[in-house]
């Protein structure tokens, strides 16, 4: 089989691959690029761990092919933090132990900030639903929705002395 | 996955190609890859297995908006679910299809599902999709009906035959249906257009053929008419869990209410019936009717009563009506 060359941009950063036809995009993230936050969890679309944007739009990395990629901006959990600097979600998901073992954390982490960022004051039940599509057998899911509202509850007020300043 | 070839369609042109090379390899099975949200889950269970993909959302550009002509909203067959659910004018004049959309999958499926390929997702029957079970008429024709005698609960009620009971597993296509929307098809020779409700077959003896869409068509856009019964329109969707999860049963509803007297109505089922279905019957009922509870409940039992039932799904005969009933009054008392 001939690679597939693709251009894309990557947390912002121009990168090229070769894959094959049938690897999907989160194939091409962990054994490719090196990327291994997107996880693997069903690989059918239903648990959510291998989230990331593609082009602002939360989806499963999954059921993409990387070939479909050409042209398109990827964000992924590994450019959340800036630098050493934890996002407030990362931190929020420390505090109130919104995990376990882990495994899904990426995933919700990503679907997290996507919805935040498309309603950056959600109710209790905008957050159940935005984090439907992710899975989680430890927490019980209470404690992710808790620092999802904390997230967005310091991400807001932070917002707000930023407007009063300028 | 099976191995497969894939190649990226940026334009008319080359889709025109693509679709003349078809032509002459009538034998070798060709998919079109939009959302990929079906198709590639169903290429990692080994349920279908093209040895060519076509990757079309280069195509965004000439069949992904949504615009509106006098008389009727046009959506391309390229947008995405979310795209079209989140859209301010579909959500006030048409709920019924924001709802459909909005009650569907999850999140992450709704921004990467495209409204076409939405329509031609594969039924959730347990014994299509995994192929360990070997009886499935629908994947392999004349291997016998697993579902007959197994577990039957969300299998289908109405259109079902002897060789073939699995579900349309779509919301979307039941808001279709009931607006009386058309289907844009473009194939070798151009484009046809036809009614929604004809895309899709009833099982019948042919279960593996679930649409009349002819080797190398696409569906490039639908076509929703503006009446006086589509702000008063409403999708409501019953199942086992609040999101993430298919129809049990569904109703989608639009109703034309002039001075307290059902003048049209439109009413569709989902989760019950082996394609997106009309209740003509039901509706007939009502025309001309107050619309109160006793009209509403005998609308719905008319809307089942060619049911045929298996030990495992005969509660949606119950379901179904209750269901109805209520969509029905929600719809009657709606402020529009």
């Amino acid at each position: 089989m001939s690679g597939i060359h693709v251009t894309t941009k990557i947390n912002g950063d121009e990168v090229q691959f070769v894959c094959e036809a049938d690897e999907s995009l989160l194939d091409v993230l962990r054994n490719r690029l090196g990327l291994t936050g997107a996880k693997e969890g069903c690989g059918t679309g239903d648990c959510g761990a291998c989230s990331v944007t593609v082009d602002g739009r939360l989806t499963c990395s999954c059921l993409v092919l990387g070939a479909e990629v050409d042209g398109h901006d990827i964000g992924t959990i590994e450019g959340m933090a800036m630098g050493d600097e934890l996002h407030p979600l990362q931190k929020k998901f420390i505090e109130h132990a919104a995990l376990q073992c882990g495994i899904c954390t990426p995933g919700f982490l990503v679907a997290a900030k996507a919805l935040l960022d498309h309603n950056p004051e959600p109710t209790e039940t905008e957050i159940r639903f935005g984090l439907a599509g992710n899975l989680c057998r430890c927490t019980g899911y209470d404690k992710i929705v808790r620092a999802v509202q904390a997230a967005a509850e310091e991400m807001n007020s932070a917002k707000k002395i930023q407007q009063k300043v300028a | 996955m099976y191995p497969f070839g894939y190649q990226r369609i940026d334009t008319p042109q080359a889709l025109k190609a693509a679709q003349q090379r078809q032509r002459g390899e009538a034998d070798k099975a060709v998919s079109y890859l939009a959302g990929g949200t079906t198709l590639l889950d169903l290429m990692k269970l080994g349920t279908l297995a093209p040895a060519e993909i076509l990757d079309i959302n280069g195509l965004a550009h000439d069949y992904g908006d949504i615009s509106w002509a006098d008389d009727e909203l046009r959506l391309g067959a390229l947008v995405r679910m979310s795209a079209a659910a989140d859209h301010p004018r579909i959500r006030s004049d048409f709920p019924v299809i924001a709802q459909s959309l909005d009650l569907a999958a999850s999140p992450q499926i709704r921004n990467m599902a495209s409204l076409g390929g939405n329509v031609l997702q594969r039924t959730r029957c347990n014994y299509f999709r995994q192929t360990g079970w070997t009886a499935c008429n629908k994947r392999q024709p004349g291997s016998g009906c697993a579902a007959m005698e197994g577990v039957n609960r969300k299998h289908a009620i109405l259109g079902v035959s002897d060789h073939c009971i699995a579900a349309y597993p779509g919301d979307f296509g039941q808001a279709l249906v009931a607006l009386e929307a058309r289907v844009d098809i473009l194939g070798f020779h151009g484009t046809r257009t036809l009614p929604f409700h004809q895309l899709h077959l009833a099982p019948g003896s042919e279960p593996e053929r679930e649409t009349v869409l002819l080797p190398g068509e696409l569906i490039t856009g639908f076509h929703v008419p503006i009446g006086p019964w589509t702000r008063r329109s409403l999708y409501l969707k019953i199942r086992d869990r609040e999101s993430y999860e298919f129809a049990l049963v569904s109703a989608a509803v639009a109703m034309h209410l002039d001075d307290n007297v059902i003048r049209d109505v439109r009413i569709a089922l989902g989760g019950v019936a082996t394609k997106p279905w009309r209740a003509h019957e039901a509706e007939q009922q009502l025309i001309g009717r107050r619309p109160d509870l006793p009209a509403f409940e005998a609308a719905s039992k008319v809307a089942f009563a060619a049911a045929v039932t298996r030990p495992g799904n005969r509660y949606k005969v119950d379901l179904g009506q209750q269901t109805l009933t209520r969509a029905l009054l929600q719809l009657a008392e709606m402020e529009v």
